[in-house]
């Protein structure tokens, strides 16, 4: 018996690895595909915070994203409020790093200040939103375990169904499974799990559109489930790879909003 | 005589009531009329992108602990409407911010040109020209090298905290070499604070008896143009800032006049300062540090100027939970040549200490997704015992309406200390805008 037991349970933890293996190499397709497209982006969002009785706030920015390296490295993010009125002018940058907290400056035009923001909470809403910093800029590839749970169909595309539990508390939700595309690699749905297992979030990519050849979800709803309250995403203008000069993303910029990128 | 404008920091002084009139901004109407007609014109210009945004708004402030000393109950009453236009290109912009208001107090209507600036913005350098609102520095509500003009009087009355800082009518150079950035400002017109306003607040004045006072701003010539600069980097994820300024004090100082009466006027300095800031600890820490060289009295024995002085800030913010932020922050003054001061202080009149601080907390928690803002304020100064409390609720209605609701409580210390002297100004204050 034991003879068997031993190859066995080597057999077993190769195949399990493989498969967590698998599943780390999907999800960092999967973010290269999402959040890393191009090496630079500029789109115009227009976010409807939606509560559950239906009252509706909108918020309007233009988001200028660089890469600095590979894909799962760096960025640099530029984002330009022109809605509600009384943000409208203020500007906001983050330099991204995936291994320590983020550095934030935010503008304040009626004031002509910059300051710098303690960002310590990337799992804190965006704008109000239901959206989190993370899910705007990405969330580290190895702060969760990945698991293949299964392959599934979803609107008639064949995707990896995978659960991702963080390794550590520091998020609001007990672990997430996100449907990716297995063309695109796109997720296209992403169903967050509180601490006691119950459905806690709701995230739909709801129409996806290829420009200059990168797969982009341009309709997306993340829904509170337990609240009611959802908030709807829509990317235009969307265009990649326009040349962004690094020092866009700089104090200068920053009480200068540069009319060329942000119209 | 007195010494009554030894410590010139932040807030500080404010006990000297000198003004009672409202800014005077008479000088530059014209100039700033001439730059709207400009930005009228050039929209005809084409490729120029056009938007006209406003509000309209509605501030009062009740007084709770007395009544003002001209006997009202209002500190602030007034509606606004502010008109923003903006035609901006590429590489030029017009801007200008105008207001309309109505003061219910002094039953008065006045036009305030708080912006209106022309842009160039070229490929390493960039040039802002007229009237328009400079923040510098890392301080939460003090100032070290942040040099340029304030309202108190706004502040403490309980307008929304853009009012705080007034405008400076000047010419800014920004310079980008590969190195570090630099900005230049160039004031050719002297600007001081704004003073609580003595009919509405109650102040500590050490020369109540004296009511014949003349105030002498510099000068308008070349050898009075101040001159502000800022040299800054990002330095290993630290934002580093070199700072200086050459100009004068912008909080008085009282001498006697030659006949009778008191001369008010505004002493030469110049500053050398340097901020850091940088994520430490789960959250920023903030320092600055500024030396004001007093020119007219480097001795300190002028008991009529103000001595140099030290001053520096320690800031620490941290988020602690989704929406909820923490910022403290220490911030001291020393002055040099304490016994100098001592020396030529005369009799019966209160004596600063050598070395003041000044302890702030503010308290922000978000709530309904980032529509309800609860916010607390506080000063505490742990050399002088006194306090400024500003707790403050504000409420986005819908996307372009929103109130505010908040207090200002003053007390502790000494009458004649900074938040102390105004103890018996006390008000409860309302804030409400559309917003378009």
């Amino acid at each position: 018996m034991k003879r068997f037991l031993v190859p066995f349970i080597i057999l077993f933890i190769l195949i399990t690895s493989v498969y967590a293996q698998d599943a780390r190499e999907i999800m960092t397709k999967s973010q290269k595909a999402f959040l890393y497209a191009g090496e630079d982006l500029k789109v115009r969002v227009t976010m409807r915070l939606i509560s559950s009785t239906g009252k509706v706030r909108l918020r309007e920015l233009t988001m200028l994203r660089k890469n600095i390296g590979p894909a799962g490295g760096k960025q640099k993010y530029y984002i330009y409020f022109h809605a509600p009125a009384d943000v409208k002018g203020m500007t906001f940058m983050v330099y991204k790093y995936p291994e320590r907290d983020d550095d934030r400056w935010l503008f304040i035009p009626a004031l002509n200040m910059v300051r710098r923001i303690a960002a310590r909470d990337k799992a804190s809403s965006f704008v109000g939103s239901d959206f989190t910093y993370e899910d705007v800029s990405g969330r580290d590839i190895d702060d969760d375990l990945h698991e293949l749970l299964k392959e599934d169909m979803l609107n008639g595309e064949k995707c990896f169904v995978i659960k991702s539990t963080p390794r550590k508390a520091d998020v609001d939700y007990a672990y997430r499974v996100s449907w990716i595309s297995e063309e695109s690699f796109l997720p296209l749905k992403v169903e967050y799990y509180d601490l006691s297992g119950r459905p806690y979030k709701l995230f739909t990519a709801d129409e996806i559109e290829t420009v200059k050849g990168f797969p982009t979800v341009v309709k997306r709803t993340m829904k509170n489930l337990q609240s009611g309250h959802r908030t709807e995403v829509v990317f235009t203008e969307v265009d990649y790879n326009i040349g962004l000069p690094e020092a866009l993303f700089s104090e200068r910029f920053l009480r200068r909003a540069p009319q060329k990128w942000i119209k | 005589m007195n010494k009554i404008r030894r410590i010139n920091p932040v807030i500080r002084q404010t006990n000297l009531p000198i003004k009672s009139d409202k800014i005077d901004r008479r000088v530059n109407v014209k100039g700033c009329l001439i730059c709207i007609i400009l930005l009228l014109a050039s929209t005809v210009a084409e490729g120029f992108e056009f938007s006209l945004n406003g509000f309209l708004q509605g501030n009062y402030s009740f007084n709770t602990a007395s009544s003002s000393p001209d006997g009202g109950d209002l500190k602030w009453a007034e509606e606004r409407i502010q008109l923003k236009l903006d035609i901006s290109n590429e590489q030029l912009r017009l801007f200008s911010k105008t207001g309309l208001y109505y003061d219910n107090i002094d039953r008065d209507v006045g036009v305030d040109f708080r912006e209106v600036y022309f842009d160039y913005t070229g490929i390493s350098f960039d040039l802002r020209a007229g009237r328009q609102i400079i923040t510098w520095g890392l301080g939460d509500l003090v100032f070290i090298n942040d040099i340029f003009p304030k309202d108190y009087e706004a502040f403490f009355s309980g307008r929304p905290l853009e009012y705080l800082k007034l405008p400076v009518d000047a010419l800014k150079i920004g310079l980008y070499p590969a190195l570090l950035s630099i900005d230049i400002v160039i004031l050719p017109f002297f600007e001081p604070n704004n003073l609580p306003n003595r009919q509405r607040f109650w102040l500590y004045d050490p020369m109540e008896g004296i009511s014949e006072r003349k105030e002498l701003k510099p000068s308008k010539s070349l050898k009075n143009t101040e001159i502000a600069m800022r040299f800054y980097r990002n330095l290993a994820g630290v934002d580093v800032a070199v700072y200086f300024y050459r100009g004068f004090y912008r909080m008085p100082s009282a001498e006697p006049a030659i006949l009778s009466g008191l001369r008010l006027f505004y002493p030469s300095l110049s500053v050398y300062g340097v901020s850091l800031q940088y994520s430490a600890l789960k959250g920023v820490m903030s320092v600055e540090a500024g030396y004001y060289n007093s020119r007219e009295d480097r001795e300190g024995t002028n008991p009529f100027i103000p001595n140099s002085s030290l001053k520096f800030l320690i800031g620490y913010q941290q988020q602690l939970w989704e929406d909820f932020t923490v910022t403290l922050q220490y911030f001291g003054e020393y002055m040099e040549d304490y016994s100098e001061y001592l020396k030529t202080l005369p009799e019966g009149v209160p004596k600063m200490r050598r070395f003041t601080d000044l302890l702030s907390i503010r308290l922000t928690q978000l709530l309904m997704h980032q529509t309800l803002r609860l916010s607390y304020f506080s000063f505490w100064s742990l050399s002088d015992g006194d306090y400024l409390l500003n707790p403050e609720i504000r409420y986005s209605f819908t996307d372009s309406v929103w109130a505010s609701f908040g207090a200002m409580v003053f007390g502790g210390g000494e009458p004649w200390s900074q938040f102390g002297s105004l103890d018996r100004n006390d008000n409860v204050y309302v804030q409400m805008r559309y917003e378009f």
